[in-house]
């Protein structure tokens, strides 16, 4: 990515709604509706959404202060927690109680917050396992490896395309125990890839990435929007927020309190006050006072 | 963890063994003296003449049985079951005789052929019984057996009881699946045997220093494995492994010094006086049910309120959170492995008295039900332990009168398997959040 | 101290039954724990069911030897289902807890005298050997040199022995090394991450039980083929046993589990003559020669211990691929 290009505010896609913005609003090209999910714990209500659309082919940021739901609400989507109450549709089919791995198979992949790439399989292996379809998975073919022998080639090619392009080409036969934290989330990133999913997923993805990889994670999500994908992803971090979504969802204690377009998101009043705090763009000292406020701004 | 504590640790094992088998010997001579006939013999030649001798239904220990022919002659004694079994080279004719001066005093040999010939055909072995006496088949009212089980199974459950709330605790306050927590229960008894048979002290001595015993095994354990081994980080799966390890080797060095037979406590076979209905106890049966209850009620009484009680539930229910509140994990730890393995030596001395008898093995014998009452209770937790402990025991003597009586631990079992997959935080534990 | 003797008992273990039907059970233990990560300790249960199916069928049904095999080992997948649709689910200990009673459960039902006539109960099974030995295709005489020295149904055992080890090796090698195997290796260490890549962890983890359970069958078939079915074989001592063999060879892999069960027991062999003999030359004092026996058996618990505590890979195993050692 050269520098004149990495500058450049990522091009944002505009007239997702239909109708007056407000939260529930109906999107002109959903690939998820949600209705009426609600996910109690004992006493505790974590996620009761009445009605909410993600657009498809844009990326969608979900926020919220801690304990909102939002990973809760994404545990749900994709199927590895089960609802109190509710329904929700992928691509139009209804997939409420349908299990994790058949969603992964219809096209739609997660990663996690805590990275789960197999530290005890190669970064190659890796790879590979992302794969659909593949006949040597199945135990019967699996014995034979005429059956599965190009197909796992070809995997393999297209494994080291992603790689190359996540920088991860040099370390195909290196555990993935010995990669750093960062590469890590690129491995995890670059497999769920290898399934050529509708819909991304991405849990906090740039929780604990040191700056110099956070450009680079940015770059890789604006390429899945450039590629056809819809993203979805939660995250805290507001400037990256701001600087790459196309549509904001604002969860709070459960509930939808608000969505739209992430500059108009972020002016709202109330979400300012639930979440955002009202100093963005100050230097944090000035904001608690731990540097006088006539400070000049040194970017 | 660097080589030098590796090597250190192996070094501090390998002298913790050199010295606890030198001493053994040294102390234990007296024990090594004669060992009991065992209940079978001859396991490495491929036939077999077995059988069972009983009078009037009940099965007749210590009777001894003559095998002869072919130039080969064996013999056995009948184990605690009154079974018997002899191994012979060689199939065709041989002859089976009972030696009647074991048979007990109040036996009636009346019409029972006392030496037989038998013959071994291609199956490769034949059975032989000697039944005694007419087995009256008296008819108990099915109420009068359920009360009579139930108290058994009281009495059952109580000792179960101490042996699991051992286990339990261990488990809640290190995540340990202790396997090997069985052949605390033996030692506990082997170390009564010890003291009160082989050294002859009264009762009222031998049994407080087999406790004293225990307590000092369940110290060494913690202070010489378990500790280090959680310092040095070892993973859980791991942990359970050595705790198998450890049990095989318990295991086979307790029969290394007690032999393959059974040996019974002074008064084991104290008469059963009978009370109401069909329930017939005897004073050991009786006061092995009061020291029980005696000791689970001053036990609860140190979990509820003294202060190591309430650090052992606090770290129980999260050892962070109770280590950042200033209690000393290390120390309470090893009390409960000090208190876990005297419960689990009384439980051996009152299972020595309940079954009756002394076996090499005879812990192995309860430890799934151990666990069974641990998970039926709540994993972790004290009082889980006692109330599964009796509900198992319960279950196991009453059911006894529906299923054939082999096959009385079957229900625990599957009580044990079913728990784990309805409900396996057990019926006082808190369900994990998962995820 | 007779070292010639002591020497061929130990050298005859090498190829004897009871070393082939325990590699067996290390190999499918290895599916189970080493490749899946299953904590499966009721292995003893899968080798009953293999050899009580065999007995059973040719003693009662009056099959064939070879049909009776298959009987075996259709009911060990029969109860690896049984045992693994309601159970794959849970956590690590709580499914070793509840494999082990899961094992016990069995072999208290073919312990029970309410079944005697068809399991012989304590007694065991023995004499269904006729048909096996009909269809011995070596003729009467005697086989090899040494130690090795066979008759002619000793070598047909032998041969169908060895013969089963490699094709149970050359499957498990195939297997782990395909795409599938990736997958097993993959629930090992994550289910939730294979999970989230479009894989039906269940079925998998269904299909490793299944294959294990059956190669643990054939084991306890071999065992049988030669001598006697009897239930004191299969306690849970048993299971630890094939554990430590599997850990000591190296449990991810596939010579491992056949390595360390050679290893195993060929020393118990080797001890098993040993020890009486140190103590027939008064080596040992104070030790009856049937004690000496025990001893081997304290000297495997020892043996765990450090293995676990100090290489917990074995010795063909990769510390990197362990999944059960922090």
């Amino acid at each position: 990515m050269s520098s004149r290009e990495s500058s450049q505010s990522p091009e944002k896609t505009t007239n997702l709604h239909v109708g007056t913005i407000e939260p529930g609003v109906k999107k002109i090209d959903p690939i998820i509706t949600v209705d009426d999910v609600r996910r109690q714990f004992g006493g505790l209500t974590a996620v009761d959404v009445e009605h909410l659309e993600i657009p498809r082919g844009v990326i969608t940021a979900l926020i919220g202060p801690n304990g909102a739901g939002k990973t809760t609400l994404f545990n749900i989507l994709t199927g590895f927690d089960k609802p109190n109450a509710g329904k929700w549709t992928f691509d139009g089919k209804n997939i409420a109680g349908v299990s994790a791995f058949k969603l992964a198979q219809m096209g739609q992949v997660r990663t996690f917050q805590l990275t789960k790439a197999l530290g005890l399989l190669t970064v190659l292996e890796n790879m590979k396992l992302g794969a659909k379809s593949q006949k040597g998975e199945s135990f019967f073919f699996s014995l034979f490896p005429f059956f599965w022998r190009k197909q796992d080639a070809e995997i393999g090619e297209k494994a080291m395309v992603l790689l190359k392009k996540f920088k991860l080409e040099e370390k195909k036969d290196e555990f993935a125990a010995s990669l750093s934290g960062g590469q890590r989330k690129l491995l995890e990133m670059a497999r769920a890839l290898m399934s050529d999913p509708e819909l991304v997923m991405l849990d906090e993805p740039m929780a604990g990435v040191n700056p110099a990889l956070t450009q680079s994670l940015l770059d890789h999500i604006l390429d899945l929007k450039k590629e056809g994908m819809t993203v979805l992803f939660v995250e805290h971090d507001m400037h990256m927020v701001s600087h790459i979504a196309d549509w904001v969802v604002v969860l709070a204690e459960g509930r939808v309190v608000a969505e739209g377009p992430p500059k108009e998101v972020m002016r709202n009043p109330a979400v300012i006050d639930a979440y955002l705090g009202s100093h963005q763009d100050i230097d944090l000292g000035i904001v608690t006072g731990r540097i006088p406020k006539n400070t000049p701004k040194l970017s | 963890m660097s080589k030098n504590t590796s090597s250190r640790i192996a070094q501090g094992v390998t002298n913790t063994l050199k010295i606890a088998i030198v001493s053994f010997f040294a102390l234990m001579g007296a024990f090594v003296a004669s060992p009991a006939l065992a209940d079978s013999v001859g396991e490495e030649f491929d036939y077999r003449i077995a059988g069972n001798v009983k009078s009037q239904g009940d099965p007749l220990e210590g009777v001894r049985i003559d095998v002869s022919g072919n130039g080969f002659t064996s013999s056995v004694a009948t184990d605690s079951d009154g079974k018997w079994s002899i191994g012979v080279p060689q199939d065709g004719e041989w002859t089976v005789s009972l030696a009647v001066e074991t048979l007990p005093a109040d036996v009636e040999v009346g019409d029972e052929e006392l030496s037989r010939g038998v013959s071994i055909g291609p199956s490769g072995s034949v059975i032989q019984n000697f039944i005694f006496g007419q087995s009256e088949r008296a008819l108990i009212s099915f109420t009068d057996q359920l009360v009579s089980r139930l108290i058994y199974g009281l009495n059952f459950g109580l000792m179960l009881g101490l042996a699991a709330i051992g286990l339990s605790l261990v488990y809640g306050t290190t995540g340990l699946s202790n396997f090997s927590h069985a052949e605390l229960v033996t030692f506990g008894a082997l170390m009564a045997l010890f003291f009160s048979v082989a050294l002859s002290l009264p009762l009222w001595i031998a049994f407080p220093l087999a406790l004293l015993a225990s307590a000092g095994l369940g110290w060494a354990q913690d202070a010489a494995l378990w500790r280090p081994l959680r310092k040095r980080g070892l993973g859980l799966v791991q942990l359970m492994i050595v705790s198998i390890g450890l049990s095989l080797a318990a295991r086979y060095l307790m029969q290394f010094f007690v032999g393959g037979g059974t040996q019974q406590l002074p008064g084991a076979s104290a008469i059963k006086i009978p009370l109401f209905g069909a329930v017939a106890l005897s004073i050991v049966d009786l006061a092995s049910m009061g020291i029980s209850l005696v000791v689970i009620v001053v036990f609860a009484l140190w979990l509820t309120f003294s202060r190591t009680g309430k650090a052992t539930r606090a770290i129980s229910d999260n050892a962070d959170l109770a280590a950042a509140s200033g209690i000393d994990v290390d120390r309470v730890v090893r009390i409960v492995w000090i208190i876990s393995s005297v419960l689990a030596g009384l439980a051996g001395i009152l299972w020595a008295y309940f079954r009756p008898g002394i076996k090499w093995d005879m812990g192995e014998k309860i430890l799934l039900l151990m666990f069974a009452a641990v998970v039926l209770g709540g994993l972790g937790t004290a009082f889980g332990a006692l109330i599964g402990a009796i509900i198992v025991g319960l279950l196991v003597e009453t059911s006894a009168l529906f299923i054939p009586s082999d096959l009385k631990y079957l229900g625990a079992l599957v009580l044990l398997i079913a728990i784990l997959l309805v409900r396996p935080q057990g019926l006082l534990g808190r369900k994990e959040r998962v995820g | 101290m007779d070292w010639g003797i002591i020497l061929s008992n130990t050298a005859q273990s090498l190829l004897s039954p009871a070393t082939m039907a325990f590699a067996l059970a290390a190999l499918g233990l290895a599916v189970h724990f080493g490749f899946a990560g299953l904590l499966n300790f009721g292995i003893a249960g899968f080798m009953a069911v293999g050899a009580y199916g065999y007995a059973i069928s040719i003693l009662t049904f009056g099959l064939q030897w070879w049909t009776s095999a298959l009987v075996g080992i259709v009911a060990a997948a029969v109860f690896a289902i049984i045992m693994g649709v309601p159970t794959l689910r849970l956590r690590g200990d709580y499914l070793a807890i509840v494999t082990i009673a899961a094992a016990e459960i069995v072999r208290l039902l073919f312990l029970t005298t309410a079944f005697e006539e068809v399991t012989g109960s304590a007694d065991g099974l023995f004499g269904y050997h006729a048909s096996f030995r009909a269809s011995n295709p070596f003729p009467e005489g005697t086989y090899g040199f040494g130690p090795w020295t066979y008759n002619e149904v000793e070598f047909w055992v032998l041969v169908i022995g060895v013969v089963l080890v490699a094709l149970a090796a050359l499957f498990v090698w195939r297997l782990m090394n395909s795409p599938w195997g990736r997958v097993i290796k993959g629930i090992r260490e994550d289910e939730d991450a294979v999970r989230a890549l479009g894989k039906n962890v269940f079925s998998y983890k269904i299909q490793a039980l299944i294959i294990g359970g059956v190669i643990a069958a054939i084991g306890g078939i071999v065992y049988a083929l030669p001598s006697a079915v009897n239930p004191n074989v299969y306690m849970t001592s048993l299971t630890f046993f094939v554990w430590t063999a599997l850990l000591l060879g190296g449990a991810a892999t596939v010579f491992g589990p056949l390595l360390g069960a050679v290893i195993f027991w060929v020393l118990q062999a080797f001890l098993s003559s040993f020890l009486p003999a140190l103590v027939a030359s008064g080596i040992l004092p104070m030790v009856s020669s049937a004690q000496a026996s025990t001893l081997r058996f304290v000297l495997v618990g020892i043996g765990l211990v450090l293995l676990v505590i100090f290489r917990p890979q074995g010795i063909l195993g990769d510390k990197r691929e362990l999944t059960f050692v922090k």
